[in-house]
C-alpha cells in the first residue's frame, strides 16, 4: 500500500506537466506540503516532446533539469506516477480525493541498468513519439524521465517476456503481482495542470491527415526535428524517408473555426514561426517554408522573432486558409488549393511534406472532472465556485510555456490562500 | 561542528562488480583517499545499503561521505543525508557506461574508476557542510510598488495570505489606467461583451485591508539591504519620509502610454478627433453607455481604428518594435461601445494582424456579429484638416490604396514600460563620475530621476531590463527569474500585457515574493538553486580591492565598502560562484564548493608519465546542461575517451583559471569547459557565466605561451543538455587533437 500522510493543509496538484510541476514546486519552496499526481510514468509532459522552444530556441529538458533537482531537494513534495484522480468530494478546505494507481510492475529498487530491456522481445509503439517509432515493453520513457525507473508495458505481463524481464533484475525491482491500487487523501486545495491535447487531425477531413502519409501534426514534426526522434533529427517524410525540403505550414488547423475548436489556440502561430526555424538548421539556403495563415499572432517582443522570419529568404507567408489537400500519387507530394486572399488569386502549390499546426484542447475534454468544477465553452477549467480548486496552465486556457509556468505560479498561490484560510480559521476557533 | 570523520561506500551493483576492481577501488579509498571508512555494497541504494550509511552517521559519528556508484543525478531520494557532507564518484554513467565493453578496455576502465574515487575522497575533506547563511533576517512583510491593476492585485494576494503588505502609489488615488477605463475586455466566458473593470470593489479591499498600509502620493526615495531585511524610504508629496522595513518588493510600475504626438502622420496632436485608446475611454465614461461625442460635443457617427500605431515597428527608431498585445482586443472593445449604443455608428478596425488569442476569439466573433468592421490595411497618413477626418491607406487585401471619412481616429499606441533606469545607460555615467567627469555626475543625477526603486546597489537604482526596456526574465520556463533577488516585476513593467494576464502576473510575483522571505528567514538560496544552504564567504585580508567580483556578480549581491572591500550581501546571492570564478587571489568561497573543492580534485588524479601515451583530459562542466548531456550519453551508451576526467561546475563563470593552471602544471594534457550557449539568446541561468569563462579563456593564452603549451590545450564548448550524442563527440575529437598534438611536456614536474 502506498502510505502518504495528507491534511486539509495539504494542495494537490493533477498533471506532472510543466505547469503541475511548477505549481507544486512553487508552493513547496513556500513551505507547504504538495502532492503531485501524474497519469503517465514520468514528469515533463507535452514539453518533454518539444525539441526547442521559441522564442530562445532553447531546450525545454534544460528548465525540465532544474525542476527536476528543486524537486528531488524538496521534502515538502510527494510525486505519484502513474496516478489519476477519480473523484473530488467535499469543499474548499477539506476534500477528499479518490486516486487510482496503476501498476508500473518496477519499483523503487530499479537502479535503471536497462537488464530487464536487454531481454524482452515484444516491441511496443513508443508512447513517448506519439506511437512515430517501436520500443521494448520494458523500457526507460526517455532520457530525462524521472522517476528514473523503467516501465513494463501491461501487456507482456503474464508472458515469458515478463518473466525473463523479472529473472534479469538482480535488484528485485520487478514486481508481477503490482495491482492497481486506490487510495483516499485529505486535501486542503486542489491545482488542476491537466495540460492541453493536440485537436484531432483527422477531423479536419479537407486536410487529409487520415489519408496521407506526408501530412503531420506540428507535435509529430517536433519529434522529427529533435536528434533524439524517430528519425535522428532528420526531417523525413514518412511515406518514403525522402528529406523534406519544401515544406508547407498550415495555420488555424482546427482552431478559430466554429466547425472544430472556436478558440485560437495561441501558440500555433509561434510554433510555426520556430519550425520554420528547423527547416533552416536542416538545410540552410536549400530548404523551403510556406506559412498558410489568417494572422500571425506573434505578441509582444514574439514581434522579433516573427520579424526574423520575414526577413528569412527561405519562408514565405500565404495569407489563406487552405481549401483541399490533394496527394499526387507519382511523387507522394501533395498540392495545397485554395485563394490567397492578398490580391485574390487562387494557387495550387505543390509540397513534400505538411505540418498542420493543430489547435489546443483542454486534455481533460472526455474526462468526467468533479461536478463543481466549472468549464468554459471549449472545455478549459476555470475553477470550482468556492475556489478551492484552481486551474493552472494550458488546462486553463491555451497558453505558451512562459504564460503556463506563470498561470501556475499564480494558481500555487490561490491554494496557498485556501489552505492558509483554513488553519486561520481553525486557529480562531 | 564534531570533528571530521570520512567514509567511502563503494557499490558493485549495476555491473559496477563486474567489469571493475571493487577491492583496488577500496584500496584507493583507504591508502590514498585516507578514508576512515570504507565499505562496499552490492546494492547500496537499497534500503539495506542506505541504512548502513545511515547506522556510520549515527553510530559511528561519520560526517563526510563519499558514496562510489552512480551520477550524482541518480538515486538521490536514497542518497539523501542532509545531515553530512557527502560528494559522488560517478563510475556509472561516467565509467562503465561509457567505455566500450571488452577486456582490452579493462585497464583504462579500472584507471577512470580509481581517479574517480581519488577525486571523491579529495573533494570531501574539503567540503564543509553548509550551515545556512547566517545574516539571514526574518522581515516577512512586502512592498508593492505601484497602485494599478497589478500592484492592487499583488497586495490584495500577498495580504490575503497572512502577510503584511505595504503599497506605495505615486499618484493620488490608486487604481492606475484601469480607473480610466469605462469597461474591460471579458475574461469570462461568455466574451461576447465589455465587463465591469471591477476596480471600485477591488481598491475597497486593498484599502480597507488591515494588514495593507497604503502610502498615496509617494515614491520610494531609496532601497537598500537584502531580501529579509530591505529599508525602504518612502517619500511623501509633503516632502516627509517615512522608513519602512520588508522583505521582497513587486515592482508593479505599470507602463505609460506611447506618445500620440510623435505620431503627427496620423493626425496624433493635430486635432481633438484623433484620439488614442485611453482618450477614448475617456469619451466612453462620459458618455456611460449613451452615443459617444467628441470633444466638440458631436456625436460620433463614424469611427476608425488604426491598429498598431506607432508599434511593430523597427525601421522607425521613434516607434516601438513590439506589439503590445492588448491593442486589438481593447479596440474590439471600444468598437462596441459605439455599436452597443448605436448600431449605425460605421465602425473599421484597420489592422494588419488581428491579434486576439485564446477565448478572445469569441469576442472579435461578437464584434463582427455587431457589424464591426475588420479591415486588412495599413494607415500611412491621416489628413484632419475637415470636420471629418480623412484616413489614407492602403488595403492589404484588394491592394490598392484607399481613403475613409472617420468623424474620430483611434490611435492604438502601445505601452512603454515604466521600468527606470536602463542599467546599460547607467553603467557609463558611473565610470565617468568615478573618474571625476562634472558631466558623468551630473547626467547621473539626472538620470537616477526616473528610478522606480532607487536601489543602492552598487551595480545601479534599478532592475536591469532585458529587451525594448521592459524588466522581463530571460527565461521561458523561469518568467520571474529575475537579476535582483527578492524584487519581482509583475504587469506591464515586465512585458506588454493586458488586465487578465496583469492579473495572474501579480498574483505569481505575490507568491515569488512570499518564497523570497521564507527563503531569506533561512537563510537559503532562492532559484535556480533553491534550498541551498550554502553561502559565499570572503577572506578580507587577503583581498585586493580589484572590484571584479562586485563587477561581475550577476544578481548585484555585492557591494563596496567606503575602502572599496567587497561587502556580500547572501541573501541577495543565487550561489552560482561567479565571485568565486573572478577572484584573481582566491578568497571567496562556499562551505561545499570552493576553489579546494575543485583543485583537490584536480590534484588527485594519478598521472601517467610523458611515455605512457595515456593522456588525461580535464572536463569542467556547468551541472546544470553539459553534465547532465555527460550523463545521458552514458545512460545511451555512447562511447567516448576513457582519459577524460569530468567535475560537474555550478557555472562556468565560477570557474577560477587556477584550476587550469593547476590542471596542466600537474601534467593533464588538455582542459574542455562546457557551458551554455552565450550571446543574445543566453542559456546561462547565472545570466552570463558561460560567456564570463569564455573571456577568461582568452586571456589564459598568454599564460599558455608562457608554459610553452600550445593554446589547443584549453577549450571551450557550448554544449546544450540535449547533446548527448554530441558531447560523446567532442570528447573524441577533443582527445584525437591531443593526440595529435602530443602529450604535454608539464607532467613529471610535480
Amino acid at each position: 500500500m502506498t502510505a502518504i500522510i495528507a491534511t486539509n493543509q495539504t494542495i494537490l496538484v493533477v498533471g506532472g506537466g510543466i505547469s503541475g510541476m511548477t505549481a507544486a514546486l512553487e508552493a513547496a519552496e513556500c513551505g507547504k506540503q504538495v502532492i503531485l499526481v501524474e497519469r503517465n510514468s514520468s514528469l515533463g509532459g507535452r514539453t518533454a516532446l518539444l525539441y526547442r522552444y521559441f522564442p530562445k530556441m532553447c531546450h525545454p529538458t534544460c528548465g525540465l533539469e532544474i525542476n527536476l533537482r528543486r524537486l528531488k531537494a524538496n521534502r515538502n513534495l510527494r510525486i505519484l506516477t502513474q496516478t489519476e484522480v477519480t473523484s473530488v468530494t467535499g469543499q474548499r478546505g477539506d476534500y477528499t480525493v479518490s486516486l487510482k494507481i496503476s501498476p508500473r510492475y518496477v519499483n523503487s529498487n530499479c537502479t535503471a541498468c536497462g537488464e530487464c530491456a536487454k531481454v524482452v522481445k515484444k516491441e511496443i509503439p513508443n508512447p513517448y513519439e506519439y506511437n512515430l517509432s517501436r520500443t521494448r515493453a520494458a523500457y526507460l520513457p526517455h532520457a530525462m524521465a524521472y522517476p528514473q525507473h523503467y516501465v513494463l508495458d501491461p501487456s507482456i505481463i503474464g508472458t515469458p517476456d515478463a518473466d525473463n524481464a523479472k529473472a534479469a533484475c538482480k535488484y528485485n525491482a520487478i514486481d508481477l503481482d503490482m495491482q492497481v491500487e486506490t487510495i483516499e487523501l485529505k486535501v486542503g486545495a486542489v491545482v488542476w495542470a491537466t495540460g492541453w491535447k493536440p485537436y484531432e487531425a483527422a477531423k479536419i477531413q479537407p486536410y487529409g491527415y487520415d489519408r496521407f502519409d506526408n501530412v503531420i501534426t506540428s507535435l509529430e514534426f517536433e519529434r522529427y526535428a529533435d536528434p533524439h526522434g524517430p528519425t535522428g533529427g532528420k526531417l523525413l517524410r514518412p511515406s518514403d524517408g525522402k528529406e523534406a525540403k519544401n515544406i508547407a505550414f498550415i495555420q488555424c488547423a482546427g482552431s478559430r473555426d466554429q466547425n472544430h475548436l472556436h478558440h485560437c489556440s495561441r501558440i500555433c502561430c509561434m510554433a510555426s514561426l520556430k519550425q520554420t526555424q528547423y527547416v533552416r538548421e536542416a538545410y540552410g539556403e536549400q530548404g523551403k517554408s510556406t506559412v498558410y495563415y489568417i494572422d500571425i499572432r506573434s505578441i509582444d517582443r514574439l514581434e522579433d522573432f516573427y520579424r526574423k522570419v520575414q526577413q528569412d529568404s527561405t519562408v514565405n507567408f500565404v495569407k489563406s486558409k487552405v481549401a483541399q489537400i490533394k496527394l499526387d500519387e507519382k511523387t507522394g507530394d501533395l498540392i495545397l488549393h485554395g485563394v490567397d486572399t492578398e490580391g485574390y488569386h487562387r494557387y495550387a502549390t505543390q509540397h513534400d511534406l505538411v505540418v498542420l499546426a493543430v489547435g489546443m484542447e483542454p486534455e481533460s475534454n472526455g474526462i468526467k472532472l468533479p461536478a463543481d468544477l466549472i468549464t468554459d465553452s471549449s472545455g478549459f477549467i476555470e475553477g470550482s465556485a468556492d475556489l478551492g480548486q484552481i486551474a493552472a496552465g494550458a488546462a486553463s486556457s491555451p497558453l505558451d510555456v512562459n504564460r503556463a509556468t506563470q498561470s501556475a505560479t499564480a494558481a500555487a498561490l490561490r491554494a496557498i490562500q485556501v489552505v492558509y484560510k483554513t488553519s486561520a480559521i481553525e486557529e480562531a476557533r | 561542528m564534531a570533528e571530521m570523520k570520512t567514509a567511502a561506500y563503494i557499490c558493485s551493483g549495476c555491473g559496477l562488480g563486474d567489469q571493475l576492481d571493487i577491492a583496488q577501488l577500496s584500496k584507493i579509498a583507504q591508502k590514498e583517499g585516507k578514508m576512515a571508512l570504507v565499505r562496499n555494497h552490492e546494492f547500496l541504494c537499497n534500503p539495506e545499503g542506505v541504512q548502513i550509511i545511515r547506522d556510520d552517521i549515527e553510530k559511528e559519528a561519520v560526517t563526510h561521505i563519499c558514496i562510489a556508484a552512480c551520477s550524482r543525478r541518480a538515486k538521490t531520494e536514497a542518497f539523501n543525508f542532509p545531515e553530512v557532507a557527502m560528494s559522488r564518484a560517478n563510475l556509472r554513467e561516467g565509467v562503465i557506461w561509457i567505455i566500450a565493453q571488452g577486456n582490452e578496455h579493462d585497464e583504462v576502465r579500472q584507471e577512470m574508476a580509481n581517479d574517480y574515487v581519488r577525486m571523491g575522497c579529495a573533494e570531501i575533506k574539503k567540503m564543509k557542510l553548509p550551515q545556512g547563511n547566517p545574516n539571514h533576517a526574518n522581515n516577512k512583510r512586502i512592498l508593492v510598488v505601484g497602485g494599478g491593476v497589478t500592484g492592487l492585485t499583488a497586495a490584495l494576494a500577498a495580504a490575503e495570505t497572512g502577510y503584511e503588505v505595504v503599497l506605495v502609489e505615486k499618484n493620488n488615488q490608486l487604481g492606475g489606467w484601469a480607473a480610466k477605463m469605462w469597461k474591460r475586455v471579458p475574461f469570462k466566458q461568455p466574451y461576447a461583451e465589455p465587463q465591469e473593470t471591477g476596480l471600485v470593489e477591488l481598491v475597497a479591499k486593498v484599502s480597507s485591508h488591515s494588514r495593507i498600509t497604503v502610502y498615496l502620493n509617494s515614491t520610494v526615495a531609496e532601497t537598500s539591504g537584502a531580501p529579509g531585511r530591505f529599508n525602504i524610504k518612502v517619500a511623501q508629496e509633503s516632502g516627509s519620509v517615512t522608513t519602512e522595513e520588508v522583505g521582497a518588493i513587486v515592482q508593479a510600475s505599470g507602463f505609460s502610454s506611447y506618445d500620440i504626438n510623435k505620431l503627427p502622420e496620423l493626425g496624433g496632436g493635430k486635432s481633438t478627433n484623433v484620439v488614442d485608446q485611453a482618450g477614448l475611454e475617456a469619451l466612453a465614461c462620459k458618455a456611460m453607455d449613451t452615443p459617444l461625442k467628441r470633444a466638440d460635443g458631436k456625436e460620433i457617427k463614424s469611427v476608425v481604428f488604426i491598429q498598431c500605431a506607432g508599434q511593430r515597428n523597427e525601421a522607425n527608431p521613434d516607434h516601438l518594435p513590439y506589439c503590445s498585445g492588448h491593442c486589438c482586443a481593447t479596440s474590439v472593445k471600444q468598437a462596441m461601445y459605439f455599436k452597443n449604443a448605436n448600431p449605425d455608428v460605421n465602425t473599421v478596425v484597420l489592422y494588419t494582424d488581428l491579434r486576439m488569442p485564446g477565448m478572445g476569439e469569441d469576442f472579435y466573433r461578437s464584434a463582427q456579429d455587431k457589424g464591426v468592421i475588420f479591415t486588412k490595411g495599413k494607415a500611412s497618413r491621416v489628413d484632419t484638416a475637415g470636420d471629418a477626418c480623412k484616413v489614407v491607406f492602403r488595403d492589404l487585401i484588394l491592394d490598392e490604396d484607399a481613403v475613409i471619412d472617420a468623424e474620430l481616429v483611434v490611435l492604438a499606441t502601445g505601452q512603454v514600460p515604466n521600468a527606470g533606469v536602463d542599467l546599460e545607460a547607467w553603467n557609463p555615467l558611473v565610470t565617468a563620475a568615478e573618474s571625476g567627469s562634472e558631466e558623468g555626475k551630473q547626467k547621473k543625477v539626472e538620470m537616477q530621476k526616473i528610478s522606480v526603486l532607487n536601489l543602492n546597489y552598487r551595480q545601479g537604482p534599478d532592475v536591469p531590463q532585458l529587451k525594448h526596456g521592459f524588466n522581463d526574465s530571460h527565461f521561458i520556463c523561469f518568467p520571474y527569474e529575475t537579476r535582483r533577488t527578492g524584487i519581482y516585476a509583475a504587469g506591464s513593467v515586465r512585458r506588454p500585457m493586458d488586465m487578465l494576464q496583469a492579473t495572474e502576473d501579480a498574483t505569481g510575483a505575490a507568491l515569488k515574493a512570499i518564497q523570497a522571505v521564507e527563503n531569506a528567514s533561512i537563510g537559503r538560496a532562492a532559484h535556480p538553486r533553491s534550498g541551498d544552504l550554502s553561502f559565499p564567504s570572503v577572506r578580507l585580508e587577503g583581498c585586493t580591492q580589484c572590484k571584479r567580483c562586485t563587477v561581475e556578480c550577476p544578481f548585484g549581491a555585492i557591494d563596496e565598502d567606503e575602502k572599496r572591500f567587497p561587502v556580500f550581501n547572501e541573501s541577495r546571492c543565487r550561489r552560482c560562484g561567479t565571485c568565486m570564478g573572478a577572484c584573481p587571489v582566491r578568497v571567496i568561497s562556499f562551505e561545499n564548493y570552493s576553489v579546494d573543492t575543485v583543485g583537490n580534485q584536480i590534484k588527485a588524479v594519478d598521472m601517467p608519465d610523458e611515455f605512457s601515451e595515456r593522456p588525461r583530459i580535464l572536463i569542467l562542466a556547468c551541472e546544470n546542461d553539459a553534465y547532465p548531456a555527460l550523463d545521458m550519453a552514458g545512460l545511451q551508451h555512447h562511447v567516448y575517451s576513457a582519459f577524460v576526467r569530468a567535475i560537474p561546475v555550478r557555472c562556468l563563470g565560477s570557474v577560477n583559471t587556477i584550476w587550469i593552471t593547476d590542471a596542466l602544471n600537474s601534467g593533464f594534457d588538455g582542459v574542455m569547459m562546457m557551458g551554455c550557449k552565450h550571446g543574445e539568446n543566453y542559456q546561462c541561468h547565472f545570466v552570463k557565466g558561460s560567456e564570463l569563462a569564455n573571456y577568461r579563456m582568452s586571456k589564459i593564452d598568454d599564460t599558455l605561451k608562457q608554459l610553452g603549451l600550445e593554446t589547443e590545450r584549453v577549450a571551450t564548448y557550448e554544449v546544450a543538455i540535449t547533446d548527448n550524442a554530441r558531447v560523446a563527440k567532442l570528447i573524441n575529437e577533443y582527445a584525437a587533437k591531443i593526440n595529435e598534438i602530443g602529450m604535454s611536456p608539464m607532467k613529471g614536474f610535480n
